[in-house]
C-alpha cells in the first residue's frame, strides 16, 4: 500500500506544487506554504504532520478550494476526485464542498453555529445538495450517531452545541461530514483539544467510521502516535515545505530526514529523571485542602467543590508529577500553593513553616523561595519589557547581584544565549520564552517550582528540551518541582512521584516505579490505557478486546466515589461511601472501594 | 534602566496621529501671532468678500477679515478641547487602571456611577451645563473634561482589566511589588498605544460637541469665537457660497475626519 | 417565556428605573448648583431688589435645597413639570406639540435609516477589504467624525441653495399634500438619517464581521452552503441581539442629531424648544426636556436589551 505500483489507477486527489501565500494586517505577503507535491490513492489515509506554523491546516483547507481571510492560493494545481479545485466557480465549489469533500475541524465546540440545533446542522449537507429528503436525511444522521456510540443517539441531536461535551461533539461533527457519503474527509486536528480519555473514544469512533463508510481521508496532525493509528502515508511538513514522505511505518520507525528523526526522537517516551531523589524531609506539606466555591452549605463546606480535601507532600530535591483530566482540579491545587487561590479548610506547610492562604500573609522568604512557572509564556512575561528588564527587577526585588553578569549567567542556566537579553517577549519563539518565564523563576533562587503546564503550549520537540533542562537545573540546583500535567509521557519522563486527580480528589498517590505496576485506580488504569502508542495496531487491539464502547457519563453521586458512573468495576456501595485509602504491595495509596486483589 | 527599552515604544512620534496633533497644537498657538489683523477690527466696507489678494479668505457678515478670524477660531477650538481631553483622559485613565486593580466594591461604584453619567447624550449634558452655568471658557473645559471622563475610564479600565489578568501582574503580585510599580512599570507601558488612540478619538467628539453647542448659539460666546461660531455667524454667506462660511466648515471637517481617518488607519494595521 | 427569562426582564426594567431616577436627581442637582443666585443671574445686574424677591419667592430659592428637590420631585409625580420662566406657561403644555412634533421626525427617519444601515453594514462586512468596504467605510467616517451642524449646512447648500429643490426651512404648520410633506420633512429627514447611518452602518459591520468570521461561519462554508443561505440562516439568529442593541445606540445619536436639524431647519420640536430655554436659562423648561430625552434614550436600550434577552432565551432553555 506503501508504494503505488506504475500501473495504479490515477490517484484521488493529486497535489503539483502548491503555494500559498498570505499577510498580517496590510503587511506585505508572505509565502505560508511553498511548492508542496503530494499524492492520496483512492481509499488511502494520508496524514499531514507538522507543528505549530508549518502550513498543515492550510494545505488541509485548499484541498476543498478554500483560503482563510488574508490568504490565498498563489499556485499549482489541486485534482479531488476528478475537479480541477482551483478551477471552479463559486457554484461549482458550493456543489463540491460537503458533498465530494468534507472537513472535521479541530474545535468542535467553535465550529457549530451557537443558534441552532445539533441535528438542523448535521442534516443541512445533505438537504442544500439535495441527496435526500429531510426525514431521511435524520434517520440516517441517527444511523451515523449510534455508528459514533453517542448517548441517546435519538435525541441527543435536539440539543445545541453548549449542551455536549467536547469528545461527543467531535463525534456529531463526524457524522455531519459523514452524512453526504463524501469521496474525501478531512480531518483537522479533531482530537487536540480532547483530553486523552475522550481522545481515545473519539478516535475509536472515527476509525470505525473509516471501516464502514470506506472514504479516502486526509489526516492533519502533530501527534505521531495519532498517526501510527490512523495513517497509511504521511507527509512530514515544516515552515510550508514538505521534509519527507513515506508510509507511516517508514517515517515513524526509519526516518531519513534529520527534523523528522527529531520529530521520532522527542515522541518516543524515555526517561530523563536518571537520578532519583534521596529519601528527605518534605519541603512542602500539603494536608486535607478543600477548595470550592458558591457560597457554604450549613455544614461549613462550599456547595461546589474543586479540591475535596488533597493531601500531597512534596519532598527536598524531587520532582513531584500531578496528572488529571481538564477541570479535575490540578491548576487549582497549584494555585492554591501558590497563593493565589483561597482554600476553605487544611493547612500547608512549607520549609517547616505554616503557609498562609494569601500571598500577601506569606513571609518574603516564602514568596522567594516558592516561584511560580505558568503555561502561557506569553501572557507571562511583560510585552514591554525586555528579557534583562524583567530579570533585573527580579534580582534586585529580591536583594540579589543585578549586573550584567549575573544575567548572563541566569541567561546560561537556561540554555539561552547572552544576546537575547536585549530583546522584548515578541522578538523570541515560543521556546525561547519559556526558557525565559523558567529563567525568570529561577532568578529568584527558589526551593520548589511550581509548573503548570508549561509544555502544553509547545511543539513536542521544543517541549522535549524544556523538559530536558528540567531535569538539568534538578541536577545542578538540587531544586524540587511540581510539575502539573496532562501528559503521561511528560510525566512519567521526569518525576519521583504521582498523584492522580480526578474531580477534585487524589485517586491515586504513588512512586514513579509503583506507577509501572498493578494495582492501579481505575481511572488511573483508564488514563494509562488511553495514551496512544506509537505500535499501529494499538488502536485496532483495543477495539478487537472489547469493541467500541458507549462512554459512560452521568451526575456523581453526592457522597461517595466521584469516579462511580464511570467506573468499570463499581459496586452499589460506591454511589453511597466515599472510598477508603488503601496501600498496595506495590507502595501506591489508593483511594477505591475495591481491594488490590481485585484491581490487579 | 529606561533606556534598556528601545526608544520607539517610548516616543511614538513617527505615527500619523501624533503628528497631526502636534502640526494642530502648533498651529493653534501661532495662528493668533500669524493673523494679518486684528478678529474683531471691521477691514473692509464688503461683506462676505469673495478670495483676494488682500483678504485671503474674503471677509465676513460685518466685513471682518475672514483669515485672522479664522486662525483665532481655531486656536480655540483646538486648545479648549485639547485642555478639555487631557483632563478627562487623565483622570479617566486614572480612575480606569484602579478600578481594575483593586476591582471589587471601588470597581463597582466607579462603574455603576461612570455608566449612569454616559447615560446622559453628551450634547444634552453640555446643554444642561451651560443653561446652569452661563457659556464661559471654565464652564465649556469643564463640561467637555467631565462629559467624556466616563468614556476614557471605560476604555481604561477593559484594557487594564485584560493586563491585570496576565500572569506577568499576577507574577509581580505574587513578589510583592508596590501599585505604583504595577502601575507605572507593568500596566501603563502596555496601554499606550490603544490609550492614545483614545484620546484623539475623544478629542474629536470635543471637537463636535463645541462646534455644535458654539452653532446653536450656546457654546464660545462673543467676541471670542470658535470654529463653530464662526460658521453660524455667515451663515448666511451660504447663499453666496462665500469663503467666510466654507472655510470655518472645511477646517472642522479636516481637523475631525484627518485625525479620525488617522487612528482609523493606525488602528486596522494593529 | 419562564420564569427566568421574566425575572431577567424584570431586573433588567429595575436597572433602568434605577438609572432614570439618577438621571432625575442629577439634573435638578446640576441646575440647581449654581454659584450665586439663579434670580439674580435672571434678571441681571439692573434688577430691584424687590423683583429679586419675589422671583427667589416664586422659585422657592428661599427654600433649602432638599426641601426644594421634594416639591419638584412631587411635582413630576403628578405630572406637574412646573411653569416656564419666560412665557409662565406650564411647562407640560409647551412641550406637547413640540415632542409630537419630534417624535414624527424621528419615527419618520428611523423608518428609513434603520433599514439603509442595516443593509449597508452587512454589505461592507460581506464584501470587507474591497473597494466597496473602503469606500462605504471612508464615507461613514467622515459623517461620524464632523460635527452634526456641518452635514445639515452641506444638506441645505446642495438641495436648497444649488439645486433649490428643497425648501431651506420645514414648516409644518402648512401640510396639506403628499408634495408639502415631502418638502418639508425630506430636508430634515435626509440629514438626520445621514448621521445615524453613518454611526449605525459602521456598529453593524463591527458585529457582521465578527460573526461572519467565526469559525461556524466557516463550517457552514465548507459544508457547501450557500452565502445567502449562511446569512439567511446561520448569521441572522447570532446577530438579532448584538444587532438591536446597534440599533438602540444609534437611535441614541438621534438624540444628538435632532437638536442641531431642529435648530438648521426651525423645525419646531422639543430639541429646538430645548435650545432656545437653554439660552433663555429657562430653567423648569431645561429640566423637563432633558428628563425627557433621557428618559427616551433609557427606553431605548432597555428595548434593546430586552429584546436581546429573548433571543438568547431559546438556546439555554433545556
Amino acid at each position: 500500500m506503501s508504494l503505488l505500483p506504475p500501473t495504479a489507477p490515477p490517484p484521488l486527489i493529486s497535489v503539483q506544487n502548491l503555494s500559498l501565500t498570505g499577510h498580517r494586517g496590510r503587511g506585505p505577503e508572505t509565502p505560508i506554504v511553498t511548492n508542496v507535491s503530494f499524492n492520496v490513492a483512492e481509499g488511502e489515509m494520508l496524514a499531514l504532520i507538522g507543528e505549530s506554523g508549518s502550513g498543515k491546516t492550510s494545505i488541509a483547507l485548499a484541498l476543498t478550494g478554500y483560503a482563510r481571510q488574508g490568504c490565498r492560493i498563489s499556485g499549482g494545481t489541486l485534482r479531488v476526485a476528478g475537479h480541477d479545485v482551483l478551477h471552479m466557480n463559486a457554484r461549482e465549489l458550493h456543489a463540491f464542498r460537503g458533498m465530494t469533500i468534507a472537513y472535521i475541524a479541530q474545535n468542535a465546540g467553535a465550529a457549530f453555529n451557537p443558534a441552532l440545533p445539533l441535528m438542523e446542522q448535521v442534516i443541512e449537507p445533505a438537504l442544500v445538495h439535495h441527496i435526500m429528503p429531510r426525514k431521511e436525511a435524520v434517520e440516517q444522521a441517527i444511523a451515523l450517531f449510534e455508528l459514533m456510540a453517542l448517548p441517546s443517539p435519538h435525541t441527543i441531536g435536539a440539543r445545541y452545541p453548549h449542551e455536549c461535551s467536547g469528545g461527543q461533539l467531535q463525534r456529531i461533527m463526524a457524522a455531519m461530514a459523514l452524512i453526504t457519503e463524501p469521496e474525501v474527509v478531512i480531518f483537522d486536528e479533531p482530537t487536540t483539544a480532547l483530553d486523552v480519555t475522550t481522545q481515545i473514544e473519539v478516535l475509536e469512533a472515527f476509525r470505525l467510521a473509516m471501516r464502514q463508510c470506506g472514504f479516502t481521508g486526509v489526516y492533519v496532525t502533530h501527534d505521531l502516535a495519532i498517526v501510527a493509528q490512523m495513517a497509511d502515508r504521511a507527509v512530514v511538513l515544516k515552515n510550508g515545505t514538505v521534509q519527507e514522505e513515506g508510509s507511516t511505518g517508514q517515517i515513524l520507525t526509519a526516518p531519513t530526514q534529520p527534523y523528522t528523526q527529531a520529530l521520532v526522537a522527542a515522541s518516543e517516551p524515555h526517561t530523563r529523571n536518571h537520578d532519583p531523589a534521596p529519601a528527605s524531609a518534605p519541603l512542602l506539606d500539603v494536608r486535607d485542602i478543600l477548595v470550592g466555591y458558591g457560597g457554604t452549605t450549613p455544614e461549613g463546606r462550599p456547595v461546589h467543590t474543586i479540591l475535596n480535601q488533597v493531601s500531597l507532600p512534596v519532598l527536598a530535591g524531587e520532582t513531584m508529577g500531578i496528572i488529571g483530566e481538564s477541570g479535575c482540579g490540578k491548576s487549582t491545587l497549584i494555585r492554591a500553593i501558590a497563593g493565589i487561590q483561597p482554600w476553605s479548610a487544611g493547612s500547608m506547610m512549607f520549609e517547616g513553616q505554616p503557609l498562609a492562604a494569601d500571598i500577601n500573609l506569606r513571609s518574603p522568604q516564602q514568596r522567594q523561595h516558592l516561584q511560580l512557572v505558568a503555561q502561557n509564556a506569553d501572557l507571562v512575561l511583560n510585552p514591554a519589557m525586555t528579557v534583562q528588564a524583567t530579570l533585573r527587577r527580579v534580582l534586585t526585588f529580591y536583594g540579589e547581584d543585578a549586573s550584567d553578569n549575573a544575567i548572563r549567567h541566569i541567561l546560561d542556566m537556561v540554555r539561552l544565549p547572552a544576546a537575547l537579553a536585549s530583546r522584548l517577549p515578541t522578538q523570541l519563539s515560543g521556546g525561547q520564552k519559556q526558557r525565559v518565564n523558567l529563567a525568570r523563576a529561577l532568578a529568584a533562587r527558589p526551593r520548589l517550582v511550581l509548573c503548570d503546564e508549561i509544555t502544553a503550549a509547545l511543539d513536542t520537540v521544543v517541549a522535549a528540551a524544556i523538559l530536558d533542562l528540567m531535569m538539568e537545573l534538578k541536577r545542578e540546583l538540587s531544586l524540587s518541582w511540581l510539575f502539573v500535567t496532562h501528559d503521561l509521557h511528560a510525566l512519567r519522563s521526569v518525576c519521583d512521584h504521582v498523584a492522580v486527580l480526578y474531580a477534585g480528589h487524589c485517586v491515586e498517590f504513588s512512586t514513579i516505579t509503583a506507577l509501572q505496576t498493578a494495582p492501579h485506580h481505575p481511572y488511573a488504569r483508564k488514563l494509562e490505557a488511553s495514551v496512544p502508542e506509537m505500535r499501529p495496531d494499538w488502536l485496532d487491539n483495543i477495539l478487537r478486546q472489547h469493541g467500541l464502547k458507549q462512554d459512560k457519563s452521568g451526575p456523581a453521586p453526592a457522597s461517595g466515589c466521584s469516579y462511580m458512573p464511570r467506573c468499570p468495576v463499581a459496586a452499589a456501595t460506591c454511589a453511597l461511601t466515599p472510598p477508603p485509602v488503601w496501600q498496595a504491595p506495590s507502595g501506591a495509596f489508593i483511594a477505591c472501594h475495591r481491594t488490590a486483589q481485585e484491581l490487579s | 534602566m529606561m533606556l534598556s527599552r528601545p526608544l520607539h515604544r517610548l516616543l511614538p512620534l513617527r505615527q500619523t496621529p501624533v503628528l497631526l496633533a502636534l502640526f494642530w497644537l502648533l498651529l493653534a498657538v501661532t495662528g493668533p501671532l500669524i493673523a494679518p489683523c486684528p478678529p474683531g477690527e471691521v477691514v473692509s466696507s464688503t461683506v462676505f468678500a469673495p478670495i483676494s489678494s488682500t483678504h485671503l479668505l474674503g471677509t465676513d457678515y460685518l466685513g471682518r477679515d475672514v483669515l485672522s478670524r479664522l486662525l483665532f477660531g481655531t486656536s480655540s477650538t483646538v486648545l479648549l478641547c485639547a485642555v478639555a481631553t487631557v483632563m478627562a483622559c487623565s483622570a479617566g485613565t486614572f480612575l480606569g487602571i484602579m478600578a481594575a486593580l483593586k476591582q471589587g466594591l471601588t470597581d463597582t461604584l466607579l462603574s455603576r456611577f461612570m455608566d449612569g453619567v454616559i447615560s446622559i447624550p453628551s450634547l444634552l449634558s453640555g446643554l444642561v451645563a451651560v443653561a446652569t452655568f452661563g457659556s464661559s471658557v471654565p464652564v465649556l473645559v469643564l463640561a467637555m473634561a467631565c462629559i467624556y471622563m466616563p468614556g476614557s475610564y471605560r476604555t481604561s479600565r477593559m484594557l487594564a482589566l485584560s493586563i491585570v489578568r496576565k500572569d506577568f501582574i499576577l507574577s509581580a503580585r505574587m513578589r510583592g511589588e508596590k501599585t505604583g510599580y504595577l502601575v507605572l512599570r507593568e500596566i501603563l507601558p502596555n496601554m499606550t498605544g490603544p490609550v492614545l488612540a483614545d484620546v484623539g478619538l475623544r478629542f474629536i467628539y470635543a471637537v463636535r460637541l463645541l462646534s455644535n453647542l458654539s452653532f446653536l448659539g450656546v457654546g464660545l460666546q462673543p467676541p471670542q469665537t470658535d470654529l463653530g461660531s464662526l460658521t453660524r455667524e455667515n451663515l448666511l454667506g451660504l447663499v453666496y457660497g462665500a469663503p467666510a462660511v466654507i472655510a470655518p466648515a472645511l477646517t472642522i471637517a479636516i481637523l475631525t475626519v484627518g485625525l479620525n481617518l488617522a487612528l482609523d488607519g493606525k488602528g486596522q494595521r494593529q | 417565556m419562564t420564569a427566568r427569562l421574566g425575572e431577567a426582564i424584570a431586573l433588567r426594567v429595575g436597572a433602568s428605573l434605577v438609572s432614570l431616577v439618577f438621571v432625575v436627581v442629577a439634573v435638578f442637582f446640576i441646575t440647581s448648583a449654581l454659584p450665586g443666585d439663579v434670580a439674580e443671574a435672571l434678571l441681571g445686574q439692573a434688577a430691584t431688589p424687590d423683583a429679586i424677591a419675589a422671583l427667589r419667592h416664586s422659585l422657592r430659592l428661599d427654600q433649602p435645597v432638599l426641601l426644594r428637590f421634594a416639591g419638584w420631585a412631587g411635582g413630576l409625580l403628578r405630572g406637574d413639570f412646573g411653569t416656564s420662566l419666560v412665557s409662565h406657561q406650564p411647562v407640560l403644555s409647551m412641550v406637547h406639540d413640540r415632542l409630537l412634533h419630534s417624535l414624527l421626525l424621528a419615527g419618520i427617519t428611523t423608518l428609513f435609516a434603520v433599514p439603509a444601515a442595516l443593509l449597508l453594514g452587512t454589505l461592507s462586512a460581506i464584501f470587507r477589504n474591497t473597494v466597496f468596504d473602503r469606500t462605504i467605510s471612508l464615507l461613514t467616517l467622515c459623517v461620524v467624525s464632523v460635527p452634526e451642524f456641518l452635514i445639515a449646512t452641506l444638506a441645505v447648500l446642495v438641495f436648497a441653495v444649488e439645486l433649490h429643490l428643497l425648501p431651506a426651512l420645514a414648516s409644518i404648520s402648512d401640510i396639506h399634500s403628499i408634495g408639502s410633506f415631502l418638502a418639508a420633512f425630506s430636508m430634515p429627514v435626509a440629514t438626520l438619517g445621514c448621521v445615524i447611518v453613518g454611526q449605525m452602518a459602521r456598529m453593524t459591520r463591527a458585529v457582521m464581521v465578527n460573526v461572519l468570521s467565526s469559525s461556524w461561519v466557516e463550517m457552514a462554508m465548507l459544508k457547501g452552503v450557500s452565502p445567502a443561505f449562511i446569512i439567511l440562516r446561520h448569521v441572522l439568529p447570532n446577530v438579532i441581539a448584538p444587532l438591536f442593541n446597534v440599533i438602540a445606540l444609534s437611535l441614541s445619536y438621534l438624540l444628538g442629531g435632532v437638536v442641531i436639524v431642529e435648530s438648521v431647519f426651525h423645525y419646531p420640536g422639543i430639541a429646538s424648544l430645548m435650545v432656545d430655554s437653554v439660552a433663555s436659562r429657562d430653567i423648569p423648561l431645561v429640566q423637563t426636556c432633558a428628563i425627557i430625552f433621557c428618559a427616551a434614550y433609557l427606553l431605548l436600550t432597555t428595548l434593546a436589551d430586552i429584546v436581546a434577552l429573548c433571543s438568547s432565551q431559546e438556546r439555554t432553555r433545556t
